[in-house]
């Protein structure tokens, strides 16, 4: 039996009147690849930001590499990465700038700061642009840059906010490269996304409506109970009848 | 022209809209209007004096009576010992002192002339000089009615001393309001700016998701502001001494704690203005708008609070510069020690930690 490495039980958040998230409920197993899809509006972002420490529930329960997001959040900001819509690089700042100062935050050591950052920049090929500005590089690289820094601190569970928005599919394909290489050695990837093809790349998704989990399962579950083709269909199947859109 | 029309239309649209441009547009010319035009005022109005009479006679009395009945002065009953008219001007209390000789009306008769001494707080040489005015102006007038009724040349002498600034410099006001002016506009604006910038670019995010304390991110954002601030400090004061000729009469130490402790307020206010607004924008006018204006306005170096309606001078009391002034003026030009000055550095503690403790509990409210 694979491990757990997140857990929700009937987790809500309401704003006054409104329920962004209805009572999800679901798992998430070591090493899968879990894409967490729903509409805009749907309130992915609004359950991502509970797992991640950002917001308190207002009511259910939830844990998060064991420790639970009430009470424990410092534990868990520890031992997760994060890699936001908007990226995380300071564009005036270089690449190897950027390095140093998250692997600092995170606590790493001067020592492991200087083996983790020869080792990420060699791994994307980055020696040349390394004293560069963060500017200077292309969205797909920094992009790239973004992810990899979020796992400096080998985090169990990573946490990417729709990572692969506004690039072609040629860079999303090798972004995705990059997500399987982590998975691999047993990172936990946690994924949301717009894009019904990228749903393809993972393990199990799950389909937010409306603050509900509507659907969960493998990609080729979902197909055959919806009879559909492409998790695009299923997707539509499910969203048309919702009544929250952005 | 039709083109051109839509066009206008759609630029009343975007200003009508926009609230904020409202306000600059109508709210700020009315607000000048009645400030500039009720408020504030180089004229010197009910300034406080004291009144040491060693004479008690008719002369003294008389003159006293005039200047009583003038609305240029108040006269502070508070003081009786001579002795601590010193203390008083150091921490403020009085601007002008006027004594009389215990022979005056005698001197006056018998010898045609006598003196008045007058001591003056020159550390604002436009208030010393217009009270020492019309001190003149008074005793010249009892003098020529005086001479009236003996029908005899008689003589008053108003001898005039300038504490602080014997010559009347204008820098010596200027300096201590410059220094605040800067260490607002660096420490207030640019870590407000600075932080809310993390916030649009979504950086902020990020630092949230760390296990790095959110205390500590703004700490460390209001570190290097408070460094450079203290240069800044360290070259206003070297400038002031060696170029402008004036000297740090009390200790530098002391000016440079208190300095300290105001760049740590307006710090506070930053982090406060940077929780509550969301664009560099809204940041920079509210710290534009919200604070550097009232400092220029109300910290009492421009125009002196005592010439305000009471309602404002209520308020300049928020105001952290107006203590920051009043505190830098003491130790700089009247060369006074800590024991006069704890008063305004508890108020400055005092604001500083309100100011915390709302940011702290704002910065909280936004996370849940």
């Amino acid at each position: 039996m694979a491990e757990v490495v997140i857990a929700t039980e009937k987790l809500t958040k309401r704003f006054g009147d409104f329920t962004a998230v209805d009572e999800i409920t679901f798992k998430v197993f070591k090493g899968e690849i879990f894409g967490f899809l729903g509409a805009n509006g749907a309130g992915k972002t609004t359950a991502m930001r509970m797992l991640i420490g950002l917001s308190i529930p207002t009511s259910g329960k939830a844990t998060v590499a064991g420790f639970n997001v009430y009470h424990q959040t410092e534990s868990i900001k520890k031992n997760i990465g994060y890699m936001s819509q908007k990226f995380s690089l300071y564009e005036d700042l270089t690449v190897m700038e950027n390095i140093r100062f998250y692997a600092g935050i995170y606590g790493l050591t001067n020592a492991q700061i200087k083996t983790k950052s020869d080792q990420l920049i060699a791994g994307l090929n980055l020696e040349k642009q390394a004293k560069e500005l963060v500017a200077s590089l292309p969205l797909g690289w920094k992009q790239k840059l973004s992810f990899s820094v979020a796992l400096l601190h080998e985090p169990k569970i990573v946490f990417l906010d729709e990572p692969t928005g506004g690039v072609d599919p040629l860079t999303r394909r090798q972004f995705w490269e990059l997500i399987y290489a982590a998975s691999d050695k047993g990172i936990t990837i946690f994924v949301t996304t717009h894009y019904m093809d990228e749903a393809e790349y993972c393990n199990r998704i799950s389909i937010m409506v409306d603050g509900k989990i509507n659907a969960m399962d493998s990609p080729e579950n979902l197909k055959k109970q919806f009879n559909a083709n492409s998790i695009d269909e299923v997707f539509y199947q499910l969203a048309r009848r919702a009544i929250r859109a952005e | 022209m039709k083109q051109f029309i839509a066009f206008v239309k759609k630029e009343f649209y975007h200003v009508l809209r926009d609230k904020r441009t409202l306000l600059i547009l109508f709210g700020m010319p009315v607000a000048q209007i009645l400030i500039f035009g009720f408020a504030l005022t180089n004229e010197v109005k009910n300034a406080n004096i004291l009144i040491v009479d060693q004479a008690k006679d008719i002369s003294s009395q008389k003159i006293i009576g005039e200047i009583s009945a003038s609305h240029y002065f108040q006269i502070e009953n508070s003081i009786n010992d001579p002795k601590q008219i010193s203390r008083a001007f150091q921490k403020g209390i009085i601007h002008l002192a006027i004594i009389f000789p215990a022979n005056f009306n005698q001197d006056l008769m018998h010898l045609h002339k006598a003196q008045i001494q007058v001591i003056a707080d020159a550390s604002d040489p436009n208030t010393a000089t217009a009270l020492t005015n019309y001190v003149s102006a008074i005793v010249t007038d009892f003098q020529a009615d005086l001479n009236n009724q003996f029908s005899l040349q008689m003589q008053i002498i108003p001898e005039i001393r300038m504490l602080y600034n014997p010559q009347l410099k204008g820098a010596p006001n200027f300096v201590p309001g410059v220094m605040a002016l800067v260490l607002l506009l660096v420490c207030v604006l640019m870590t407000a700016i600075s932080i809310v910038k993390e916030k649009e670019t979504g950086t902020m995010e990020i630092l949230l998701v760390s296990p790095f304390k959110p205390v500590l991110v703004i700490i460390a954002k209001a570190v290097p502001y408070l460094l450079l601030s203290l240069i800044n400090v360290v070259s206003i004061l070297l400038l002031s001494v060696y170029v402008l000729h004036v000297p740090v009469k009390g200790s530098v130490l002391l000016l440079l704690a208190e300095s300290t402790l105001f760049i740590i307020t307006c710090l506070t206010l930053g982090i406060f203005i940077s929780i509550k607004t969301n664009t560099q924008q809204v940041a920079m006018l509210v710290s534009l708008m919200g604070m550097l204006l009232p400092t220029v306005l109300f910290s009492g170096f421009m125009f002196p609070i005592e010439n305000m309606p009471v309602a404002l001078q209520i308020f300049s009391n928020i105001v952290p510069s107006k203590w920051f002034y009043i505190i830098v003026k003491s130790i700089m030009i009247k060369g006074v020690g800590f024991s006069v000055i704890w008063k305004e550095t508890l108020v400055l503690i005092g604001i500083t930690l309100i100011l915390f403790f709302l940011s702290v509990k704002s910065f909280k409210i936004r996370i849940a």
